[in-house]
């Protein structure tokens, strides 16, 4: 999907795993279909009532940071979230993002600009985000990651890899 | 130019000669830590089609994350997990009992200078006090390294942080890494390496060093890095499980950012709920009604943790509705304990000591609150809901604080008891 379009949830700085996805169910629920209803619990219990499909989280700095489960995107990338767009990620949160082939930006200008509820619109090959306030550009992913985001995802990436005979690392 | 220890091991693992920040490059692990999410990992591997794991050798699994087993689903887990061990005949296998994967990791010999390693969790920065390159990744990337050997990196910047000065008494590494993280901020080393130098360093044991590489996943670091000293060197003597080459960074090097902190301004710090940087005094917040102390975790449960608890708590009992709960970090830090005497004054203070394991610290079993209730911690993080319940607090602080708080029933400085 390279136009995504959707509502915003807009979130504060420093929002982390703990809140996006509960600790105490991280050895207990291990069926991604079942991560959706805890989303964000901790953060915002309105999330998981009201998100619909292509909706789009906009964060301050440091989304996702502290633990580095994966369930924190999974719950979120089952929700059929859009798109992240924060002023800055956590680093294990944006690779498990990039890994899971959910889009996640970072542009301050349009973190600035968007406004909780509104609509916007991304533009994932153009890299521009569109809002009621008007359209920024956001900076392209390196194109070795780029690699990963186009076969859908590090699984799916992998599984080729390992199909084609690739033994990346020197035995 | 000169390079940072980030640039210097990364072009060494990658065969190249020089790489700059922002560099892509593709690593092959020394070592890939996980632990009882090994399962969920397994899962994955799977579905990428992957049957034998690449090189047996280069992995270490740890069961520690909820251990023994607090219910039927955990104890599965476990099982999926030993049999896989088996299967792929992976001989750096530590079960229930042996201890907190990062502890375990730098007693077992398996952190070693210059070496990488990439683990399944956000602590493995940890490894750095033995001067290795380590770095945190998600499962996904784990499984992957299990099926082709390798994962793509980002060359970091660099951040050096410069400790002068001796601490002022009854003052830890723990009180400068909470004192650094509310200086810099939660993302203040995003994305960086951050390398830790300076006589205030030298004059560490590695118990107390290791606080700090642990604590800098609170602050966004990639890794951390702790130049292998003397110290570090005769610990792994006749303990290191491979023949090493330490990487130490140039003179020259050049940082993004580089700080300098004088150890003797530094006083006991608390982190007050719900955020690792939100930094005050101990003077500011001690009177603070507690219900419950926790010692352990892979932050502060070694040896000389519980011998500043035991220092405080000889001849004390714990305030009347205030329990303390005791997690040794590892199996060797317990028999330690016991055989110094620690273990027996715990418990004649009135502390439960737990089996080796990260225990209640992201809210598992062995002593979560209740709603309502504070716990003081010796643990790195303190998150709205991390013990188990989002109506809980947690401060965290030094191991003698933790014990002083559980005599005094409140935030306490031990010189107050």
């Amino acid at each position: 999907m390279k136009l995504i379009r959707g509502r915003v949830w807009k979130y504060g700085d420093n929002v982390n795993t703990d809140v996006i996805f509960p600790g105490k169910y991280t050895y207990t629920i291990s069926d991604p279909t079942e991560m959706p209803q805890h989303a964000l619990e901790d953060l915002d219990p309105r999330f998981v009532k009201g998100v619909r499909p292509n909706d789009i989280i906009v964060a301050g700095r440091n989304w996702g940071c502290g633990s580095s489960r994966e369930q924190a995107v999974t719950c979120l990338k089952e929700t059929r979230v859009g798109a992240i767009l924060a002023r800055s990620f956590a680093r294990i949160y944006y690779r498990n993002c990039l890994n899971a082939a959910l889009p996640a930006l970072t542009c301050n200008e349009a973190v600035d600009a968007i406004v909780d509820g509104e609509t916007v619109e991304i533009d994932l090959e153009g890299g521009t985000i569109r809002c009621a306030r008007g359209e920024f550009p956001f900076p392209a992913l390196p194109p070795a990651v780029m690699a990963i985001f186009d076969a859908g995802g590090l699984v799916a990436y992998t599984r080729r890899r390992l199909e084609a005979g690739d033994r990346g690392g020197q035995a | 130019m000169g390079q940072t220890f980030a640039e210097k091991i990364l072009a060494r693992k990658s065969g190249r000669g020089q790489v700059a920040p922002g560099e892509i490059v593709e690593i092959t692990p020394d070592v890939a830590l996980s632990h009882d999410n090994t399962a969920a990992i397994i899962g994955i591997f799977q579905q990428m089609g992957g049957r034998r794991v690449h090189r047996p050798a280069m992995h270490a699994i740890f069961l520690d994350h909820a251990v023994p087993a607090p219910s039927t689903k955990h104890a599965e887990n476990h099982r999926v997990i030993r049999e896989f061990v088996r299967e792929q005949g992976i001989s750096n296998f530590f079960d229930v009992g042996r201890g907190i994967c990062h502890q375990v990791l730098v007693e077992e010999g398996l952190a070693l200078p210059g070496e990488v390693v990439l683990g399944s969790d956000s602590h493995t920065p940890h490894a750095g006090v033995m001067g290795a390159f380590a770095a945190g990744i998600g499962r996904s990337e784990m499984a992957s390294i299990w099926a082709v050997g390798s994962l793509w990196l980002r060359v970091p910047e660099s951040m050096k942080l410069t400790v002068r000065g001796r601490f002022q008494p009854g003052v830890t590494a723990k009180d400068l890494a909470l004192w650094v993280i509310g200086d810099l901020g939660a993302d203040g080393g995003l994305y960086m390496s951050v390398e830790w130098h300076g006589e205030g360093i030298e004059a560490m044991g590695l118990a107390e060093r290791a606080v700090l590489p642990n604590m800098m996943a609170e602050m966004g670091a990639k890794n951390c890095y702790v130049p292998p000293d003397r110290i570090a060197l005769e610990y792994l003597t006749g303990r290191a499980k491979r023949v090493f080459e330490p990487v130490y960074p140039d003179e020259d090097a050049e940082y993004t950012e580089a700080i300098e902190y004088d150890a003797g301004v530094i006083e006991p710090m608390v982190a007050c709920p719900h955020a690792v940087d939100n930094v005050q005094p101990l003077s500011k917040v001690a009177g603070t009604r507690i219900d419950q102390a926790f010692l352990g975790t892979c932050t502060n449960g070694r040896l000389e943790d519980l011998q500043a608890a035991a220092r405080v708590l000889e001849g004390k009992r714990i305030a009347h509705g205030t329990r303390m709960i005791v997690i040794p970090a590892s199996s060797q830090v317990y028999v330690a304990a016991l055989r110094a005497g620690y273990i027996e004054t715990l418990l004649n203070a009135g502390a439960i000591v737990e089996s080796p394991g990260c225990g209640p610290c992201m809210g598992n079993h062995m002593g979560v609150p209740a709603v309502g209730e504070i716990t003081i911690s010796s643990a790195n993080r303190n998150f709205q809901g991390r013990m188990g319940t989002k109506e809980s607090e947690i401060y965290l602080a030094n191991p003698a604080v933790v014990a002083a708080s559980a005599v005094a029933g409140e935030i306490t400085h031990p010189k107050d008891l």
